[in-house]
């Protein structure tokens, strides 16, 4: 179900079929849900701190564009401020235990907190070891915290680093490619960048491309630039 | 304060592709049905419209259509001197949820088991001495001869595309010659195919290997089956598994049989109720029907004349434990059925980069691909191999998602400018030939109830204990050599062999082929249910789904859950219902 767990538009429990045919009626499309409007979950510090992380997860430079160019921050910050940041569809009951390296996710905390407390950390690390707030370092030193935070090098107090790693890794790819609805991916700038053509719907005429390239401007759920010019 | 609702003639746990195949069968019939679903009703226009099926954020990453962890999940371990997690969110397989089940975002990919997987033990055994003594496959007590017409009549109403290689005992070119004989064709040709199949289709001829077009629920062609129902052309659009289609060009549960079930008046449906445990009369040897509880937590028990366990097998498992149906495995005795037998898939690939050639894997489907038999099942020797079963090695073009895909070089970072770089120039040109193992049964992997892991009703969650094991290794050493010999006579500049290693992952994505807990066989000692998927213990009681399978086979299961459903429906209605009592004698 999209959004919300439970529309409060939907009946309790719903019969259908003895004869009465298809439930259907027009225009009743769930359509998708756009992240959380203009919804934010990070302070401007956090902000800050979580821009230059995915400025340097998936950098800006001569080969072409990156998280920056395609504001994955607000992708980020929306998806914190909605259901996937409070793990809404996630099983978080207790009790919490660490947990082998094959039993994927076992934080207590759901996404947005275990970023607050991981951000926090990170820029005290920072402040402590190098002068700074993560933002205020050279990219090569961001790109050395990033690493022992990867290889496990530096560790958290309060949260564990790699898990805080691994998930903004997941999230910065997400709002690289994800559908310029969710507020990253702007301009369809990821898609350009590797040539996907996006949400098109019908490549029956492509089939037999037998190795060629098919140039296709890429589209969005949303359209595309001048598409509804005449 | 549970209240008790009118009797039906039978109620269904659960509305896929099993609950409706029951449903459209058993309604003809003439008896009435209602089929309780605890998520939402789903349909092509309101859930999955072509305007916006193709959001792979939502569908995929934010699991618009799968089971809510937050209300049930599983819990999870490799073995049991650790202790399960919960599985907090879905990873290494994506149970559906509502009206469809996983049957609305499967690919498609339909095949039937051949003949000696269906006699996994006895013929294995025969031909290649005892197995060992933790190996606890055994026979699923129906052959492929008896499946074979419900086979062929799940292909019709799905209107499988493919190219037959067995029908009647004649061998027919470009088919499978491997398989179990037909009595008929496929309902209609297979899909077109891309260059990556064309390139993997002449390297494994020229190893001598017969590759034939992967049976396919995506239609090449528009189609009325056998109920009327209509299904369009597919388009190609590489939004197939993980999402719904917007075409109705992909067999589900909707775009088959769900439209013609709504007509009938002996026909009901509730969606957002879950059943809770199915009940039985005092002396345990007959089901009375179901509880159920709503989304406002109000308690109702339905009773009925035949309950049908319709559910994903993981559920389906929890629901006997949790009714106390069956005696529960124990692992270290041995003894026991009901959770026994859980089996997966041992799943393998090399990746082929291309340099100066683009695969456009973003044109793509659900079931487009090539495949090869020649190491699936016992269709190799196996002497002196160590390990019995096997795998289909194929070369299927299903999406270029880029957040799911975008395969980069081994020496590549995991980001920075050489990961993106390596990204841009890999993401049209590379293609997978992935090897889909078969999964034999071991004694120690097992499901039964979590002592500690709730679900949001305050019931036990269910326990996945499982790893790979010596003869899924063996397995894998022995198929993925053959998957990169093919990927390197391709034409591409590179391959990267991705093997199985180490211990079962929960998190990364494999398959959903969740098999066994519930399996048939020919003694209740040994099985969950009879050849007919009837309860040794409640002779109302069915169960159906890949959950009966006693081991997975190296397949995709639907074809077979398919057969097995329709094998059992018609047990119902023609030897059940005139003369209601156990369908086989111990």
């Amino acid at each position: 179900m999209a959004g919300t767990a439970l529309a409060a538009s939907r009946v309790l429990a719903s019969d259908y079929g003895r004869g009465a045919g298809m439930p259907w009626s027009p225009m009743s499309g769930e359509v998708p849900y756009y992240g959380t409007g203009s919804e934010r979950f990070f302070s401007h510090e956090e902000r800050r701190a979580v821009a230059a992380i995915c400025a340097r997860l998936i950098p800006s430079d001569d080969d072409g564009p990156g998280a920056s160019e395609a504001d994955v921050v607000t992708f980020i910050d929306r998806q914190m401020a909605g259901f996937y940041g409070r793990a809404q569809h996630w099983y978080m009951q207790g009790p919490f235990a660490e947990g082998t390296s094959t039993q994927g996710y076992q934080s207590e905390h759901p996404p947005a907190m275990l970023y607050r407390l991981a951000l926090a950390e990170l820029d005290e690390h920072c402040r402590s070891q190098m002068g700074g707030p993560f933002a205020e370092l050279t990219e090569e030193d961001q790109d050395a915290v990033l690493t022992g935070l990867d290889e496990e090098e530096i560790a958290f107090e309060r949260v564990s680093a790699k898990t805080f790693f691994d998930l903004i890794l997941e999230n910065t790819v997400e709002g690289f490619f994800a559908d310029p609805i969710y507020g990253g991916n702007r301009d369809m700038i990821g898609w350009r960048y590797v040539g996907f053509p996006g949400t098109r719907y019908d490549y029956r005429d492509f089939v037999g491309h037998n190795g060629a390239a098919i140039p296709l401007e890429p589209v969005s759920l949303q359209g595309r630039p001048g598409w509804s010019q005449p | 304060m549970t209240k008790q609702l009118p009797r039906v003639d039978v109620v269904l746990v659960g509305f896929g592709w099993t609950g409706a195949i029951f449903a459209e069968k058993l309604t003809a019939a003439g008896l009435d049905v209602l089929a309780l679903e605890r998520g939402p009703w789903r349909d092509t226009p309101s859930d999955f419209a072509t305007t916006f099926a193709q959001d792979e954020l939502r569908y995929y990453w934010r699991h618009g259509m799968f089971q809510e962890a937050s209300q049930d999940t599983l819990t999870f371990r490799n073995n049991s001197a650790q202790t399960a997690l919960p599985m907090r969110r879905w990873g290494s397989f994506l149970p559906g949820n509502g009206v469809g089940g996983a049957g609305v975002h499967w690919n498609g990919q339909t095949y039937r088991f051949l003949p000696s997987d269906f006699v996994a033990r006895s013929h294995n055994e025969e031909r290649y001495g005892p197995l060992p003594a933790d190996m606890t496959v055994q026979d699923y007590g129906v052959t492929y001869e008896e499946l074979e017409p419900h086979f062929d009549y799940f292909e019709k109403i799905c209107g499988i595309c493919g190219q037959a290689g067995n029908v009647d005992g004649e061998t027919i070119e470009g088919g499978n010659p491997f398989e179990g004989m037909r009595s008929d064709q496929y309902p209609n040709p297979p899909m077109r195919m891309t260059f990556s199949q064309d390139r993997f289709a002449a390297s494994a001829r020229a190893l001598g290997l017969n590759p034939f077009p992967v049976p396919s629920a995506n239609m090449s062609r528009a189609y009325v089956n056998p109920l009327g129902m209509q299904l369009a052309p597919c388009t190609y659009c590489g939004f197939c598994e993980k999402h719904g289609c917007g075409n109705y060009s992909k067999a589900s549960p909707q775009t088959t049989i769900i439209p013609v079930l709504m007509q009938r008046p002996n026909f009901g449906l509730r969606t957002n109720s879950e059943v809770l445990s199915v009940e039985k009369t005092p002396d345990g040897k007959h089901a009375t029907g179901v509880t159920y509880v709503d989304t406002s937590g109000e308690v109702w028990f339905q009773p009925a004349d035949i309950v049908i366990l319709c559910a994903y097998p993981l559920q389906n498992t929890r629901l006997l434990l949790l009714s106390e149906i069956g005696t529960p495995y124990d692992p270290r005795t041995g003894e026991g059925v009901v959770g026994k037998n859980y089996c997966y898939q041992v799943m393998s690939s090399a990746t082929v980069f291309f340099e100066d050639e683009y695969t456009n894997g973003f044109v793509g489907a659900g079931a487009l691909g090539m495949v090869v038999d020649d190491y699936n099942g016992d269709n190799f020797d196996h002497s002196g191999l160590g390990f019995i079963g096997g795998g289909y090695i194929a070369c299927g073009t299903t999406n270029a998602r880029p957040i799911e895909s975008h395969p980069v070089p081994e020496d590549v970072p995991r980001w920075g400018s050489a990961w993106k770089r390596a990204v841009r120039e890999n993401f049209l040109k590379t293609t997978s030939v992935g090897v889909h193992g078969s999964s034999m049964a071991h004694r120690s992997n097992h499901l039964d109830l979590d002592p500690t892991y709730k679900d949001v009703w305050g019931r036990p969650l269910l326990r996945m204990t499982y790893d790979f094991t010596l003869n899924d290794r063996r397995l894998t050493e022995h198929l993925t050599p053959v998957a990169e010999e093919i990927a390197h006579g391709m034409g591409g500049a590179h391959v990267k062999v991705n093997a199985r290693r180490g211990s079962y992952d929960s998190e990364p994505y494999q398959t959903t082929h969740n098999t066994g807990g519930t399996i048939m066989g020919t003694d209740p000692a040994s099985s969950v249910v009879n050849r007919y998927g009837q309860s040794w213990d409640l002779p109302n009681l069915f169960v159906t789904g890949a959950g009966l399978f006693p081991q997975n086979a190296g397949y995709n299961p639907t074809g077979t859950v398919g057969a097995l459903a329709y094998w059992s429906v018609d047990a119902i209605i023609n030897r059940y219902l005139p003369d209601p009592g156990p369908l086989v004698r111990p």
